[in-house]
């Protein structure tokens, strides 16, 4: 069993035309369906659905205060190594690019790890590029054991593993795994990867190894704005309920970074604009009411403002995307541009002032 | 006659027992719960933590009342296990209630699960309220384990559906010897009314006090619900145990 299956059903459906043709009758359906299924989905992610965002926000709003509460989970990222064996057109990382490499020693990531446990961050992110050479999977779950020390809970977003290494680094005190597929569509994907990362299905069925490795939590998304975001933001909403499905006691999120209009000097052929962005993650909430939703720092302020409330239920703060970058400031390039740069005090001050509690402590190490 | 809840032979002052997940803040969940005048509250041990100082969530709970640190989060018995007695070594006291889920899209209870861990923590003393599905064969493996409670689902947990499981949880409060709270999916104070009507011992809300506009104010709503539901049952026929009934007032004429 694999999600790809389902990526195979969905191979020569016609995206455009199924998205063309919802109207109103359909959204109005799928508004008011207890639990939309995948058609309904749809027809909320179509371009006629955004004459009922209000309301959409508004069936959002109502389901995650049921199920989540006036609550937002903070996260940190921490990024321990930038060294990359891949080309992906976008990143920052990229091999290709004249960057400083580094990665973190021990000693180093500890301190990292007191600056931002100070700041009353108890779940952590840790991050790395993809080099089995220099952050090899005994590193990162060294990295692992050391910050399950300093944090309630430690998740990764490293490159693909398989089970057994899953299953080592869960051993070492892994709690989630978040893993992007970036996009869904095999040709963009092909046309925009170079390295390892190139193996679509090697990426594609990392989530439901590790699930099978017994992580608590697993992370799924894709970078919106490389290929049609519609068609990836409906693949991704299937890939979470899937994993849903197949593993109902684990607890599955979904993330929908977009790409920033220039990255990596890489212009998005799809962008994504704000009203998109809050129709998608609406979308979401109502496809799958359970799953937990995800904003980074990549958006900026005033869009994360005014995200709280709408679905959301996690966010990063504080954060820093470059090697060490909490200790010493950018001593090399982040990985992405930053858009929010607030401390976590300021963040945890806007999430008061919205009616809502920033929740540092939200797992217990077992 | 005084009518006195009493939970492992504690006398507990309000039917009325309150979940603090979901709160706005820390100091609107006590303010809540000073309204309430619950005087169990529940905590989610996953959220606690010792070192945040001003922010541990334990230092707006006010003292008078009974701690009762919750599993969440837990997938199994040997999880619920090992957070109950984290709870323990955090201060939390002998109090826990258990809730085992292994599902995550229905948030339901696993009985097996609840069972097992029941029977481990009851031997090490602690006083367990075990969340579980109303069947009335689990509940008596509950008891028999060492529960000191039952605690049966209204509706599955953040839906405010109200009181859909009505009639499994009847015969519960029919059949068994301990005290039986309706915990989970109670969205209205009409609903806890309901189920008190029926005569459950006692209500446990969150998701509705916590995420209403005004939550003091729906707490004391619930508590007047609660405590009007309470009347009800004891003025009516239901007031009567059939089976504690020693004479036959109506047809001992008959002999
Ligand atoms: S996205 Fe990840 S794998 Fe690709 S170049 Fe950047 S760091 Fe490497």
């Amino acid at each position: 069993m694999s999600f790809f299956e389902t990526i195979e059903r969905y191979r020569d459906f016609d995206f455009a035309d199924a998205i063309g043709r919802a109207g109103e009758a359909d959204i109005a359906r799928a508004l008011s369906a207890e639990r939309p299924g995948p058609e309904d989905f749809l027809a909320l992610l179509s371009p006629a659905a955004e004459g009922r965002l209000e309301d959409m926000a508004r069936k959002s709003q109502e389901i995650t205060l049921r199920q989540f509460g006036r609550v937002i989970q903070l996260y940190a990222p921490l990024y321990i190594s930038n060294y990359c064996v891949n080309e992906c057109a976008y990143c920052g990382f990229r091999q290709g690019t004249q960057i400083p490499r580094m990665k973190l020693t021990m000693e180093e990531i500890e301190r990292e790890a007191r600056i931002i446990a100070a700041t009353g961050i108890r779940h952590i992110l840790v991050l790395t590029g993809e080099s089995r050479r220099e952050s090899p999977v005994s590193y990162i779950g060294e990295s692992i054991e050391l910050l399950r020390e300093h944090f309630s809970s430690v998740s990764a977003e490293v490159y693909p593993v398989d089970e057994p290494e899953y299953a080592e680094l869960v051993a070492s005190g892994l709690d989630g795994l978040t893993i992007y597929q970036e996009t869904y569509d095999e040709n963009v994907y092909d046309a925009l990867h170079r390295g390892p990362k190139r193996d679509y299905r090697w990426r594609l069925d990392a989530p439901e190894r590790a699930c099978a490795a017994h992580v608590r939590t697993v992370g799924v998304g894709a970078l919106l704005g490389l290929a049609d975001w519609r068609r990836d933001a409906f693949l991704t909403g299937l890939h979470a309920a899937w994993l849903q499905d197949r593993f109902p006691e684990i607890e599955v999120s979904v993330s929908l970074p977009r790409l920033q209009p220039q990255e990596g000097h890489y212009t998005s052929p799809h962008e994504v604009g704000d009203k998109e962005l809050v129709q998608i993650m609406c979308a979401f909430r109502l496809f799958i009411p359970r799953a937990g939703i995800t904003v980074s720092t990549r958006e900026r302020g005033y869009m994360r403002d005014n995200l709280v409330g709408l679905g959301v239920t996690r966010m990063s703060a504080g954060s820093h995307t470059e090697v060490g970058g909490y200790a010493q400031g950018p001593r090399t390039t982040g990985q992405f541009e930053i858009a929010d740069h607030r401390s976590v005090e300021e963040v945890s001050a806007m999430i008061y002032s919205r009616g809502y509690q920033p929740v540092f402590k939200d797992w217990q190490n077992l | 006659m005084d009518d006195v809840l009493k939970i492992a032979g504690r006398e507990i002052r309000s039917r009325f027992l309150l979940g603090t997940g979901k709160f706005p803040s820390h100091t609107v969940m006590r303010d809540t719960i000073v309204a309430s005048g619950s005087h169990i509250v529940t905590v989610a041990v996953r959220r606690v933590d010792p070192d945040a100082g001003s922010e541990n969530m334990l230092e707006y709970v006010p003292s008078g009342c009974i701690l009762m640190p919750n599993t969440s989060g837990a997938r199994n018995a040997d999880e619920a296990v090992r957070i109950a007695r984290l709870a323990r070594a955090m201060g939390c006291g002998d109090w826990i209630k258990i809730e085992v889920i292994s599902d995550n899209r229905y948030l339901l209870p696993d009985n097996a699960e609840t069972i097992r861990a029941t029977d481990i923590l009851a031997k090490e003393g602690f006083v367990v309220m075990p969340y579980m599905n109303p069947d009335l064969m689990d509940a008596r493996r509950l008891r028999d384990a060492g529960a000191a409670s039952v605690m049966p689902l209204g509706a599955p947990i953040g839906t405010n559906k109200g009181l859909r499981m009505r009639e499994m949880i009847s015969i519960l409060i029919e059949e068994m010897d301990l005290p039986v709270v309706v915990d989970a999916g109670i969205g209205l104070p009409s609903q806890a009314a309901e189920s008190m009507e029926i005569g459950a011992d006692a209500v446990l809300v969150n998701t509705a006090v916590a995420t209403a506009k005004d939550p003091a104010r729906i707490a004391r709503a619930f508590a007047m619900a609660i405590q009007a539901g309470r009347e009800a049952y004891l003025a009516g026929p239901g007031s009567i145990k059939k089976y504690a009934e020693a004479s036959s007032p109506l047809t001992g004429f008959l002999r």
